[in-house]
């Protein structure tokens, strides 16, 4: 069948219809986890495999917190492969370039399902390759806290690492020498998957402010090291240097300025993109020379946005996963940066979510279309190169969405008939700034209507599309294969689109 | 007229396919001193298809070609066929690198049936700027560009922030381009992050009397363009101004404010309307 953003979706899935579709819908819960035993402490990954009886067949989730620092994935795949495991179903928050051992898993038949948010780097290769033997999921942080209290994805074991725990079995990240900050996407995994595993590389006698409550937390392993906290700075958290970035990251702010969303108690999140990064430097010069205030800035927080909290120019972070190092050191030492889970972040059926008190978001694109979706799951080629993350939650949620990037991105144009990959319906994104001209989603007449008399360049979509055409001439398709490797699955638990496999040839 | 004009790298894909996107008043393909060696004849290409097919050129167009003394001078100058380049701007200029390029542009002219071509010259050591009367009188000649990085090299001193080495050369430059009826442009400022420095070297250039300032980043062109614009002040003082000549037609000089207004005060104002009109401010 054919879902609302003109995609085909398979019989036996239920077609994404409209953002807010999940309203008429009755929220699910699960029982959240009750443990049975005392927590126990093991020395090692293998103990656990044993106690838990780990086999063939299970789900096995992980977070993401030490992004690119991250070794307990890598150790756990080490195990996997040793006993030789098959019919693995994997569910990390995120995969990262760093999580290298995946791949022969992958290969080998090892893993053969997956549930995730982001994916980049070898494991996206060889999936976007057609070498995953069943599927892969593609959720948002919102959508996967669902899928997870809902039972929609039900998770055996979670093996989350966590830099120090108590002799309760009590966690946190905000300390240790593999420091990651807040834990925000594992709460899910914590409070609903069958056993829980602590993986530390400290152990105290006691946490006095803790993220993960030890009633839920079956056993804690204690190995050498769990990370690098280095790695969890991302090349895509700094700012950008490139002239024409700056330039749309400029225009950006001044629209925002101009359209008076920027004033006291305002709310917002950028995306981690450098451009969308270079936003919140221009945000905060607006905000220092009116002497303005927000409420809070919220998301995967940077540096910038605990130089803000700290110049007092919001009330609170509310943070869901720290970006670099500031970050972490500013979660443990300043009351006011606030953790967040996932589901408090932007799960739809949550009440009051941080996504839903946003005035306004700034967002990349690696391809938008003529209707305003947006991709940011495949490159042009077809290959996984990222995820929605939470893309589609705060698209949805915010009171305005604007989605930044350069029209011609390596002679490529943004914006094409149909993007590759709907990743965030283009009903939720409301205003596209580009280098050479502003478009404002028709169905928002009150922006058009409030823009038209001033002085940036506003124009339609289909006006940006012919001026890339100019210069890059108009390029040849590109043909992905008719063989689905998986599926972009909605906030709300439908399917906005399908994945399939890249033209290997083609690259 | 112009205010600014940026440099962009020749051999720079990108920079080249964006060049119209950057607020600069005019763009100055470089062909010399930001191009490796290896690099020049893949610049050259470079410029010439975007020029030849690019549907989105900027509106004024400068090339900056290697000196006369190279081999790639004469290659550089025939892309003037493309019909695309307002001024060829040539470095290390003297009389007698002026003399050599006026040749070999009148016979790309003459054997293409070219319109004239107008040039800017970068006079940028010792020698330049003691002839620089003489330079700007040249024909061919529309605005000046100081290199001030070249002209301390060539005397052996440092640039500083303040720039009082190169007071004098500046002040050739104004007096020499002034005085010929045409623009005189201002070294670039090499510091790209210092803002402060940039708006501090634009304004005293402008106080001295430079017309435009060239830029090495797109960053620096928002404060060039704000500094060489008349101010709002300024052009509600000069509307008010004639304003006020239309209703006292006959005077030679007049009152307005208790201020005299005459012949030298009018023809200001004008000039600031001018460029507010030309600027769209």
């Amino acid at each position: 069948m054919i879902n609302s953003v003109k995609r085909f979706i398979p019989e036996n899935l239920r077609p994404y219809q409209s953002s807010d579709e999940y309203k008429i819908r009755k929220r699910v819960l699960i029982d959240k986890k009750q443990k049975q035993l005392k927590t126990v402490f093991l020395n090692s990954i293998e103990e656990a495999f044993d106690l838990f009886d780990i086999k063939s067949d299970m789900c096995l989730s992980f977070h993401h917190h030490l992004r690119n620092g991250d070794f307990v994935i890598q150790k756990v795949c080490e195990v996997i492969k040793n006993r030789d495991l098959k019919n693995l179903h994997f569910a990390p928050s995120s995969i990262f370039p760093s999580y290298t051992n995946m791949v022969d898993l992958i290969n080998n038949g090892n893993i053969t399902n997956i549930h995730t948010n982001y994916i980049n780097g070898p494991v996206a290769k060889t999936i976007s390759e057609g070498n995953l033997e069943g599927k892969i999921i593609m959720n948002t942080h919102g959508g996967r806290a669902r899928a997870i209290e809902s039972g929609d994805l039900k998770i055996d074991i979670a093996f989350l690492a966590c830099p120090v725990v108590d002799k309760l079995g009590n966690g946190t990240g905000s300390y240790g020498k593999s420091a990651c900050g807040t834990l925000g996407y594992a709460i899910s995994d914590l409070e609903y998957a069958d056993k829980v595993i602590l993986v530390t590389d400290t152990v105290v006698d006691k946490i006095d402010k803790y993220q993960f409550d030890g009633k839920y937390v079956d056993a804690v392993i204690q190995i050498n090291q769990i990370g690098d906290s280095k790695g969890i700075i991302s090349g895509t958290t700094k700012l950008t240097k490139d002239p024409i970035g700056l330039k749309i990251a400029k225009e950006c702010s001044m629209v925002l300025d101009y359209l008076g969303v920027i004033k006291n108690g305002f709310s917002m999140q950028t995306g981690a993109g450098k451009t969308s990064l270079a936003v919140v430097k221009y945000v905060r010069d607006i905000m220092i020379a009116k002497g303005i205030k927000g409420s809070f800035a919220s998301g995967g927080i940077t540096s910038s946005y605990v130089q803000m909290l700290e110049e007092n120019l919001f009330d609170n972070l509310y943070d869901v996963q720290c970006f670099d190092l500031e970050a972490v050191d500013s979660y443990r030492k300043n009351k006011d940066h606030l953790g967040m889970s996932a589901s408090e972040y932007g799960n739809p059926y949550e009440n009051n979510t941080i996504a839903s008190r946003l005035s306004f978001v700034v967002l990349g694109a690696a391809e938008i279309d003529l209707d305003f979706n947006v991709n940011v799951t495949t490159d042009s080629l077809g290959y996984l190169i990222g995820g929605s993350g939470g893309h589609a939650d705060i698209a949805h949620e915010s009171d305005l969405t604007v989605v930044i990037s350069p029209l011609v991105k390596s002679r490529i144009p943004l914006i094409k008939d149909e993007v590759i990959t709907v990743t965030t319906p283009g009903c939720d994104v409301d205003i596209l700034i580009t280098e050479r001209g502003i478009a404002v989603n028709p169905k928002r007449v009150d922006l058009l209507k409030r823009l038209k008399n001033s002085q940036f360049p506003l124009v339609s979509i289909k006006e940006l599309y012919d001026n890339a055409h100019q210069i890059t001439g108009v390029p040849r398709k590109i043909l992905v294969s008719d063989e689905v490797i998986g599926y972009v699955e909605y906030r709300d638990g439908s399917y906005i689109d399908c994945l399939y496999k890249a033209n290997k040839q083609k690259r | 007229m112009f205010r600014s004009l940026l440099f962009i790298p020749g051999n720079n894909p990108s920079m080249i396919q964006n060049a119209d996107v950057f607020s600069a008043d005019g763009i100055i393909f470089d062909l010399e001193d930001s191009v490796d060696i290896y690099e020049k004849g893949n610049a050259r290409n470079l410029i010439n298809n975007y020029l030849s097919s690019g549907n989105t050129c900027p509106s004024l167009i400068v090339l900056r070609v290697n000196p006369i003394d190279t081999a790639f001078f004469e290659k550089d100058i025939e892309l003037i066929k493309t019909k695309k380049i307002d001024y060829i701007l040539l470095p290390k200029t003297n009389m007698d690198a002026l003399n050599v390029l006026d040749e070999v542009l009148l016979e790309i002219e003459n054997k293409y049936d070219l319109e004239k071509t107008k040039v800017l010259a970068l006079v940028e050591s010792a020698k330049s700027v003691i002839q620089i009367f003489k330079i700007a009188k040249n024909k061919r000649v529309e605005g000046i560009l100081l290199g001030a990085e070249d002209l301390c090299n060539d005397l052996e001193i440092d640039r500083t922030n303040i720039g009082n080495e190169i007071l004098f050369a500046r002040s050739r430059v104004i007096y020499a381009c002034t005085s010929n009826n045409i623009i005189s442009i201002d070294t670039p400022n090499t510091s790209i992050s210092d803002q402060k420095l940039l708006r501090e070297d634009c304004l005293n250039a402008k106080n001295l009397g430079m017309k435009a300032k060239s830029s090495i980043h797109p960053s620096q062109i928002e404060i060039i363009n704000e500094v060489f614009s008349p101010s709002e002040k300024e052009i509600k003082w000069a509307r008010k101004v004639l304003e006020s000549v239309e209703l006292n037609v006959g005077k030679g000089a007049f009152s307005l404010d208790g201020k005299m207004i005459d012949k030298p005060i009018i023809l200001k104002a004008e000039k600031i309307i001018q460029k507010a009109n030309k600027f769209k401010i």
